[in-house]
């Protein structure tokens, strides 16, 4: 599903340049649900960003899917996005002025899919995520969970193979974390792919596996027994 | 290409982003708007003025020139200095086919004569003309008809009035065609009546008659008081004066170099005055129209640059959800030239209402000095594609600074 090796990757700060990751390798098989965990600094972020295509390593390799990603033009990488990856994103990042609806409707959009169509296909997702009620409201209208369900229903609105979550319970309370967890896992049971980054352990339970990143480079990687979150809510 | 402009989901974006952005979009269009309508109004303007002027010169022939014999003042072939000089019907003809560029020579005569109508009388300016008169300016008649050829070959006693001596001379409200009056003790019968214009060029005309008629009855020969000439379009009436002037020496044993055998008047000459004051009046507007439009456009473009700033996070959010930069790039240039043309279109219809209203306020009435204040479809689709190119271009500008980001850096702006 996912394979990469060696890959490197350093930002220039000045005239010095900092060294982020440092030879990482890495495979994530079909259907898996990954913890990547680290203290900030560690590289997690910036290896969550390669593999979702919003930056480019310096080095290495990067398969996806069988598809070597490498040198995209930006209009690729668009593509690409659209096609294989779902994102989630700790503040959410909804447009504020378009409704739920919308907002899950937008990568289906940018597919080119007919509006009607669209709508169908957001409102199915709406319903999934239990927000089919608030379709026409507007984010700020939304509770920070509600948000994320909105985030999530419109990360799967194009059906991508890889769901990357990057702290997806960091803007929330603990209930609302295990709500969401709770959700996320449902998905994993239904066979997708899940790369969810954090910084808490118990998030990083309710996972399959867990990598650890230090300075850069992979300091563990294992399975463990998953935590279902369904027993917290 | 332009496929997505026929798309309601390509406007449903511009619509959300523009509308869900209400100050920000009124603001940013307040700079176009007051441009066009400023160009709007200001064109519209010029084009009163100018059309008051065209109304004073009325139906005259503007490229036209009056040449009238005075005295000499060089001796030449034997005949002293001071000698009269008398136009001719011939000069006139040899005028008309010599000189390049003419299209009518006008021989008239003038005098002054004594009318009575039963109890009434007074002095008036009488003419002897051809029908051609007509043609280089034009008499608004109001009743009846114009002087025409059969009066001239068979001499008639008619006249042609102005409405001034109806009112003079008439009992109110009675009908003038066909009645008689004495001019100079002889019986006229009055066949037409003009309205006078504002603006009169040349010698009072109150009175038309036939110009054999006047010869007639003023004993005049051949002799014509003055000629006007009138030009081709594109040939200049002042070189045409000048070979007039050098014909006429020639058949009236003229010294070459003598000023003052000849008078005349340039009407295209001081006509070519006005219209160049108004082509400056016109240039000047468009030249300010235009400036203020490109202020108002760069106020676009600068707004829209504050706005791809603000919505920073919103473009990564969209190129993380799979949007390509040119999607990005033309959904901004689409709203650039959208909040343009919607602007734009503001600034026409309230530049229209300012004509009107300009229009109520002071083009009314005969001493109106702007007269149908208006702007040409031509130029409000001039104005038009302007504002398309202007807000296309200067689109650009925020679309390329906003995919120059990197979505991962889009999205890290907090």
């Amino acid at each position: 599903m996912l394979n990469i090796k060696k890959l490197h990757k350093s930002y220039p700060i000045g005239d010095s340049s900092l060294h982020v990751l440092k030879g990482i390798d890495l495979s994530v098989e079909e259907g898996e649900m990954v913890a990547i965990m680290g203290s900030s600094g560690s590289g997690k972020s910036t290896l969550l960003n390669i593999i979702g295509m919003l930056d480019e390593a310096d080095e290495g390799e990067y398969i996806l899917d069988g598809v070597p990603i490498k040198n995209l033009t930006e209009k690729k990488a668009a593509i690409y996005r659209n096609k294989f990856l779902g994102f989630i994103f700790q503040s959410f990042n909804l447009i504020n002025y378009k409704n739920a609806l919308d907002n899950v409707a937008l990568p289906l959009y940018y597919q080119g899919m007919k509006r009607q169509e669209r709508q169908e296909l957001a409102l199915f997702h709406l319903e999934k995520v239990g927000l089919k009620p608030w379709a026409d409201h507007l984010p700020n209208e939304l509770s920070g969970g509600q948000k994320q369900r909105v985030a999530i229903a419109r990360a799967l609105a194009a059906d991508p193979k890889l769901l990357l979550a990057d702290e997806p319970t960091g803007a929330l309370d603990t209930k609302t974390s295990y709500e969401i967890m709770d959700f996320i896992q449902h998905l994993n049971d239904e066979g997708k792919t899940i790369l969810i980054v954090t910084h808490e352990d118990d998030i990083a339970h309710m996972c399959k596996r867990i990598v650890r990143l230090k300075d850069g480079v992979i300091m563990e990687d294992v399975k463990v027994e998953q935590v279902r979150a369904s027993q917290y809510v | 290409m332009f496929k997505f402009l026929f798309e309601r989901d390509t406007w449903q974006e511009v619509w959300d982003s523009l509308s869900k952005n209400k100050l920000r979009s009124m603001l940013t269009m307040v700079g176009v708007w007051w441009g066009i309508l400023l160009l709007i109004g200001l064109l519209g303007s010029a084009k009163g003025i100018e059309n008051s002027f065209n109304r004073l010169f009325g139906s005259f022939a503007t490229n036209s020139v009056f040449v009238w014999g005075q005295s000499t003042s060089k001796p030449f072939k034997g005949f002293q200095e001071g000698k009269r000089v008398r136009l001719t019907l011939s000069d006139a003809k040899i005028v008309e086919e010599n000189v390049e560029g003419i299209e009518f020579v006008v021989p008239r005569n003038q005098n002054q004569a004594f009318v009575v109508k039963d109890k009434l009388s007074g002095t008036y300016g009488i003419n002897g003309d051809f029908p051609l008169l007509d043609k280089v300016q034009k008499k608004k008649l109001i009743r009846g008809r114009f002087l025409n050829q059969t009066d001239i070959d068979e001499n008639r006693k008619v006249a042609v009035i102005s409405e001034d001596i109806y009112k003079q001379l008439f009992e109110k409200d009675t009908e003038m065609i066909g009645e008689f009056m004495q001019i100079n003790g002889m019986n006229f019968t009055v066949i037409g009546m003009f309205e006078v214009g504002n603006v009169n060029m040349g010698p009072s005309s109150d009175i038309h008659i036939p110009f054999s008629t006047f010869q007639q009855i003023y004993n005049q020969g051949d002799d014509i008081g003055f000629m006007m000439l009138t030009g081709k379009p594109d040939y200049d009436i002042e070189q045409i004066e000048a070979d007039a002037k050098l014909i006429l020496r020639n058949l009236n044993n003229i010294h070459p170099e003598d000023k003052r055998a000849f008078g005349s008047f340039n009407l295209g000459k001081e006509f070519a005055k006005v219209t160049g004051f108004l082509i400056g009046m016109q240039f000047l507007t468009w030249f300010v129209g235009i400036a203020t439009l490109i202020a108002g456009v760069f106020a676009i473009g600068n707004i829209l640059l504050i706005t791809v700033k603000e919505r920073t996070k919103e473009i990564g959010v969209r190129r993380a959800l799979g949007a390509t930069p040119f999607e990005i790039k033309r959904q901004i240039v689409v709203e650039a030239v959208f909040i343009t043309l919607l602007a734009g279109f503001f600034g026409i219809l309230t530049g229209g209402w300012i004509l009107i209203g300009i229009d109520s306020a002071f083009g009314q009435g005969d001493e109106a000095v702007i007269v149908n204040a208006s702007v040409s479809i031509a130029v409000v689709f001039i104005a038009l594609i302007i504002l398309v190119v202007l807000g296309t271009l200067i689109g650009l500008i925020p679309a390329f600074k906003a995919t120059s980001i990197k979505p991962i850096d889009a999205l890290r702006e907090e």
